[in-house]
């Protein structure tokens, strides 16, 4: 699926997301909601930014850090980061934080995979053998 | 005028009790700031408001909401 028609129907499902962008490993922006485009580098600038520290802070253990969620009055961030990319979505204050991180998943594996759109791979379709292949 | 003062008593008895639970809601029930990491073996770090690394987290964080909404 389409990164901006996987960010168009996580918007359209979770009520509790209000923006929402995806970016690969290097920092560019593969989909965004933002409509005005200087409010929209401003938001893929700091969700960039927000991963650049969370990755910094010192942690136990050699783990990858694989989601975050910086909780404000105004509302949260999330970050959910697979492989090469990351999504990153602002909801309202007191979102329900299990479901936000299930949608965000969800919706960066819709976006990587061919299909439905629900994350999960499909199996290629077979190819009828041409005539000549089937005489043989 | 009996009644008027027992009315009056139980105005400022709602009032006060009002007053009470709107300091308590903003004093002990407003969520604080904070910034939760989770890593892929599960371990979480909560860095809460004040925390070195929420200090630099969360002006990032706000960032973000404002432009998201803007």
């Amino acid at each position: 699926m389409d990164p901006a028609q996987a960010l168009s129907e996580l918007t359209e499902i979770s009520s509790q997301i209000q923006a929402a962008c995806l970016l690969d490993s290097d920092g560019n922006v593969l989909a965004n909601t933002v409509a005005d485009e200087l409010s929209a580098k401003r938001f893929t600038d700091a969700a960039t930014a927000l991963v650049a520290e969370a990755l910094g802070v010192p942690h136990a253990g050699d783990t990858q850090l694989v989601q975050l969620e910086a909780a404000t009055q105004d509302g949260s961030v999330f970050v959910v980061i697979e492989g090469d990319r990351a999504a990153a979505a602002v909801t309202k204050p007191e979102p329900t934080v299990g479901l936000v991180f299930y949608d965000l998943k969800s919706c960066l594996r819709a976006a990587g995979t061919p299909g439905d759109g629900d994350g999960k791979p499909r199996p290629l379709a077979r190819r009828k053998a041409t005539p000549s292949e089937s005489a043989a | 005028m009996r009644v008027l003062r027992k009315l009056f008593g139980f105005v400022v008895l709602v009032g006060v009790a009002f007053a009470g639970i709107v300091v308590y809601r903003r004093r002990f029930l407003t969520q604080r700031e904070r910034v939760d990491l989770y890593y892929e073996d599960g371990t979480l770090v909560s860095l809460e408001d004040g925390s070195d690394g929420a200090g630099r987290l969360l002006p990032i964080a706000h960032d973000a909401i404002g432009a998201a909404r803007s």
